[in-house]
């Protein structure tokens, strides 16, 4: 097997054997099902929709992708492993890759988790699947982009703790730029407009696929993981 | 021996941590069907150098060749055909002992059809049976160590780097040890490292000793001793005079390769800052 998906593998299965993964699941379908039952209840809504749901998720994941990636490889760094990986025949750019694939293979089963939310919605009216089916489309490609950064910060640090603090400032950020800069005009505002998530993912989420936004996203888990990776080789020069 | 083809060449390397000069130019060559001892007080730079025969970290100068491949010019090819257990043991501790063998076997490319004969091959030779189906961290040191030294030979390497191997095992599993890398050693490469010199005597062709990052000593018991009759043939005497703080200037030793005697002269302090972890 290529060894980015044998690293892979190795992470996802021990995800699992831990209990952070569960603890991750746990919380994500928690936090989506009350704001999911809200929405629901609410007597002003009369449309079967979704939207509550995929407006308040890209604040939501950027708490929840951090924890995903926060040991990634602050903890390979801090049992000493990280040697072993890294006189294995195996490039540092594979060693990251195999640890992100493993991340958003986690984060794509906790939002598949959330599928019964608009099941039970279509089972109960007539239910428009475009904006569901965009909307986590779109939650896929902001979480690849939150990993790839957290992949990034846990090759900086061997205590998980700074990783997740640090890649949810970094996450928050990402996420509120584009707010700050939504009631100004100039270029300054455009380019932090550019740089912020929240609007990229308001374009995929209604269904339109942009390139412009899928460049964005490419770009943003590109320099990510080239970081990390000339993190980890810095040590060979 | 020097008929035998060269499997570590390494030239004048020195590495720099910041301000501190861990190795001052290190020159030494190892062959097939060699087993050599790497000796030398803490921080006189063994894991150092380990290190960067491994690809683990870069030389500032000099070269180190593997089975004739440059470290830093082709380092992943190096890298496929070397077997490394650095002193501190690597492991995935939630890992199951088969799991973490078969893992790195793949990661170290035996194909998918060989790599079960591989690590049950691994698992015999390290006596690792009664505990290949349990956690890592359900074992005890020695086993940690034998699963540590599993995984550096499960691929069958062409040469073997050892950072203390032996410690915190219980003398019934020294000896096992032993026999297994005396056993490796009649047709691989071995450079290990270790603090027992006993160990050394019973278990190396050759040693060599480095202190202050220079190598002090090279070649086999009978070569060091007739170098320095004032260690009276016995390595614990010879490691004295010549690492110790106060000990004499060392005469020049027989070096693998041709050089120039004045790089052997001990540096102003030999009590360099330990750049390893202390315990011995």
């Amino acid at each position: 097997m290529n060894p980015i998906l044998s690293i892979a593998k190795r992470e996802l299965r021990a995800s699992f054997t831990s209990v952070t993964a569960y603890i991750v699941i746990a919380l994500f379908l928690l936090i989506a099902g009350g704001l999911f039952w809200l929405e629901i209840f609410n007597a002003a809504s009369t449309e079967l929709s979704m939207r509550t749901f995929f407006t308040r998720a890209p604040f939501f994941l950027a708490f929840f992708a951090p924890a995903i990636s926060m040991g990634l490889l602050a903890e390979e760094q801090r049992s000493k492993t990280l040697e072993l990986l890294m006189t294995l025949p195996v490039t540092d750019m594979q060693v990251v890759i195999g640890k992100f694939l493993a991340a958003l293979t986690l984060l794509a089963i906790v939002l598949g988790a959330t599928l019964p939310y608009p099941i039970s919605l279509a089972s109960i009216g007539n239910l428009d699947w475009g904006p569901i089916i965009g909307g986590y489309v779109g939650l896929l490609f902001l979480g690849s982009a939150y990993l790839a950064v957290g992949v990034l910060v846990s090759s900086l640090t061997r205590d998980q703790m700074v990783a997740i603090l640090v890649s949810f400032f970094c996450c928050f950020l990402l996420n509120t730029f584009g707010e700050l800069a939504s009631h100004t005009e100039g270029t300054v505002a455009e380019v932090l407009r550019f740089i912020s998530t929240s609007g990229h993912f308001e374009n995929v989420s209604r269904g339109v696929i942009d390139t412009r936004d899928l460049l964005y996203y490419f770009t943003i888990v590109l320099l990510s993981l080239s970081g990390a990776s000339i993190v980890l080789s810095r040590r060979r020069w | 021996m020097s008929k035998a083809e060269t499997t570590i060449e390494v030239r004048d390397l020195t590495k720099y941590y910041g301000d501190f000069q861990a190795l001052r130019g290190i020159s030494f060559d190892v062959h097939r069907g060699e087993i050599v001892g790497f000796l030398g007080p803490n921080g006189a730079g063994k894991s150092t150098t380990m290190k960067i025969l491994t690809c683990y970290m870069a030389a500032t100068t000099g070269t180190a060749k593997v089975m004739n491949i440059d470290v830093t010019t082709d380092s992943i090819a190096v890298r496929a055909r070397i077997g490394y257990l650095p002193e501190s043991v690597p492991l995935y501790d939630q890992m199951v002992v088969f799991d973490y063998l078969d893992h790195l076997a793949e990661l170290r490319g035996v194909p998918s059809s060989k790599r079960e004969a591989a690590v049950t091959h691994a698992v015999e030779v390290c006596g690792l049976g009664p505990v290949v189906a349990k956690k890592i961290d359900e074992l005890s040191k020695g086993y940690r160590q034998r699963v540590g030294l599993a995984q550096a030979l499960v691929h069958s390497p062409d040469v073997l780097i050892l950072d203390e191997p032996t410690s915190g095992l219980d003398p019934n599993q020294i000896i096992d040890i032993r026999e297994l890398i005396r056993s490796i050693g009649k047709e691989k490469t071995v450079l290990l490292s270790t603090h027992i010199l006993q160990e050394i005597e019973v278990l190396c062709d050759r040693v060599i000793l480095i202190n202050g990052g220079t190598v002090v000593a090279d070649g086999n018991f009978d070569e060091l001793y007739a170098a320095h009759p004032a260690a009276e043939r016995n390595l614990e005497k010879l490691f004295r005079l010549l690492t110790a703080s106060n000990a004499p200037t060392p005469v020049a030793p027989k070096a693998a390769a041709p050089v120039d005697a004045s790089k052997y002269l001990p540096p102003e302090s030999n009590a360099a800052p330990s750049t390893e972890s202390s315990e011995s």
